[in-house]
């Protein structure tokens, strides 16, 4: 039963980061999965000691807000003149650090390892159950997962053609009366919730990997969008269930074994994709070049 | 000052000084060149892809020397940086996605791998991850002196190749047209923040050695519009916060140094955002504050000369 929950759970976590990540991947903001990981640690310490409780519910709450908050810091700075890729990692690494000088001024009030927050474990979601009343509802994560996955899910269905516009074309979506910012903050609230949801349970480095690789896999496959959101979910559940069929006879960590798994799925389209991969490109290079002219 | 004099007297407290000021001052540097290149994520991804390269070092040798670390961690940093230029050259993934794709996938192998060291060798792998994390405070004169020498080679080649490498930062087509080898140099660049990256490690750890390779130079471009005087200043402000960090950590119980090295680093960079005199953000307002101003006075009297 154990391994159908993991791989259950694994599967939702890149689903919901795949369909995310295909947007981030075509806005050029790939790096902000990683940068959002690392700077709600001082969400999670402040939810922490002000409920006092490391309930999931608090420290989803606050680690949402300050990744939100994150982003219009970088949104701020890129505007006021600051180039991209260095208003991310200053806005990350400083909030990261805020995070850690926190852990360690009230480290006797928080017992909150560092570790288990960046790299929770996988292998134990079984164990952590959601009681209501006498029902044993199964793994508290998958409920969260889950329920994050359809949240993300209604969204995208319902605001799909606004979505799309002011990925592929800002400019024409603002002159349409679409409200580019809303939506660029309604995904970003999307992505901070879904890595604060799943990492509690997957670790950090899964998220990031899930919301990246799987859509860059689907990236090389396809030119339509639709498709490439479908088989980015594809490429997500195929790394998690492979990873972790991986992982077992390895006896090593199930997360690691995941990312390692979509490393694997890319390096495979790189390849073998068949329009933009590398040995179809010079098969049909050279059967051009053969061609009678 | 009875503090300072105290702290002092700990003889360990001043190589702890001199190293963080090293780091400083070579990823300063260095930072600044990837900076211009808009390589500023390069110091997250490299300093996480070294994982592999650390374990497999520990798992062929079986030796926790550090030297063997850095090799490891720069070979797999090397075979990171090849990797996010081919698959930026070879297909259709942008730059950001290549670095966001080695960084998760380089670490995670890495956490594979050291699983599997944990599993095998019972209790052995201690030193491992904090070569991650980062331990400043356990930096020992040995450490300092590998530490300064590899900084020293920074700066030295940083030096002797200062017109390639800006002109590889400003124009590289150009670049190609004089004659200079433009895919060479990219890769030597990306060949020293490696170093600069896995020289740090040890000490400052992952994020810390993301902060410190891009958060300098951030702020010192905002001083001048002249590269050798931005590097100067990089390698300046990035020295100031390892000896304000390092002083500030000395004075509170508790705190590891490296994070206390990023806010200083933070807080210098606000101060250059907001207060430097050109580009800062004040005087900009100023300057808006006063052409509106004159532009008012302006229309008032064209109104009343119409009139």
């Amino acid at each position: 039963m154990s391994s159908f929950w993991i791989m259950l759970i694994g599967s939702l976590v890149a689903s919901s980061c795949g369909i995310l990540g295909c947007f981030l991947i075509l806005r050029r903001m790939a790096m902000l999965g990683d940068a959002i990981s690392h700077a709600i640690l001082p969400g999670i310490v402040f939810a922490f000691l002000i409920s006092g409780s490391r309930e999931s519910f608090p420290m989803l709450v606050g680690a949402t807000l300050v990744g939100l908050l994150s982003t219009i810091i970088i949104q701020w700075m890129k505007q006021n003149g600051v180039q991209a890729d260095a208003a991310l990692s200053v806005t990350f690494t400083a909030l990261f650090a805020l995070g850690v000088i926190l852990i360690s001024l009230y480290t006797r009030q928080i017992d909150l390892d560092l570790d288990c927050v960046l790299y929770g474990e996988i292998a134990y979601v079984q164990w952590d159950t959601w009681q209501l009343g006498d029902l044993n509802m199964g793994p508290r994560a998958l409920w969260m997962v889950g329920g994050v996955f359809l949240l993300n899910l209604l969204i995208i269905l319902l605001f799909f053609k606004q979505f799309k516009l002011t990925t592929f074309d800002p400019a024409l979506a603002a002159a349409v009366g679409i409200p580019v910012a809303f939506f660029h903050y309604l995904l970003m609230g999307m992505v901070s919730l879904t890595t604060v949801a799943s990492f509690e349970s997957v670790g950090a480095i899964l998220v990031v990997a899930m919301l990246i690789a799987p859509a860059a896999t689907a990236y090389l496959w396809t030119d339509r969008f639709h498709l490439m959101l479908s088989l980015s979910i594809l490429f997500g559940i195929l790394s998690a269930i492979g990873g972790y069929l991986l992982a077992v006879p390895l006896d090593a960590s199930i997360a690691g074994c995941m990312a390692m798994m979509a490393g694997i799925l890319f390096l495979f389209s790189f390849l073998f994709a068949p329009r933009h991969g590398l040995v179809s490109k010079w098969w049909y290079q050279r059967k051009w070049y053969s061609k009678p002219q | 000052m009875t503090f300072f004099t105290q702290w002092f007297q700990e003889p360990n407290a001043l190589w702890v000084m001199i190293g963080t000021t090293l780091l400083g001052i070579s990823s300063g540097v260095l930072g600044s060149f990837a900076f211009l290149r808009k390589r500023g994520l390069i110091g997250d991804v490299l300093a996480h892809a070294a994982l592999p390269g650390i374990c497999l070092a520990f798992l062929i040798t079986g030796s926790k020397n550090p030297f063997t670390f850095m090799i490891g961690a720069i070979v797999s940093g090397t075979l990171a940086s090849l990797v996010i230029i081919w698959v930026t050259r070879y297909s259709r993934i942008k730059e950001d996605t290549a670095l966001g794709l080695v960084l998760s996938v380089f670490f995670g192998i890495g956490i594979v791998l050291l699983t599997q060291i944990q599993h095998s060798h019972n209790g052995n792998q201690s030193g491992l991850d904090k070569f991650l994390f980062g331990q400043s405070a356990a930096l020992v004169e040995s450490d300092i002196r590998v530490m300064g020498i590899s900084a020293v080679i920074l700066i030295l080649i940083t030096f002797l190749l200062f017109k390639e490498l800006k002109i590889l930062c400003f124009d590289p087509q150009f670049g190609a047209i004089l004659g200079f080898p433009m895919r060479f140099l990219d890769l030597l660049l990306m060949f020293l923040l490696v170093i600069a990256v896995v020289n740090g490690l040890q000490a400052a750890g992952i994020v810390l050695m993301a902060a410190l390779l891009i958060t300098p130079a951030a702020a010192a471009r905002y001083w001048t519009e002249r590269l050798d005087h931005m590097v100067l200043i990089s390698a300046g402000i990035g020295a100031l916060s390892g000896i304000l960090g390092t002083i500030m950590s000395g004075m509170i119980e508790h705190m590891s140094t490296g994070p206390i090295i990023v806010i200083a680093a933070t807080c210098l960079f606000l101060i250059s955002l907001l207060l430097a005199p050109k580009r800062g953000l004040i005087s900009r307002w100023i300057r808006r504050y006063q052409f509106q101003k004159k532009q008012q006075i302006r229309t008032t009297k064209g109104r009343e000369s119409l009139e």
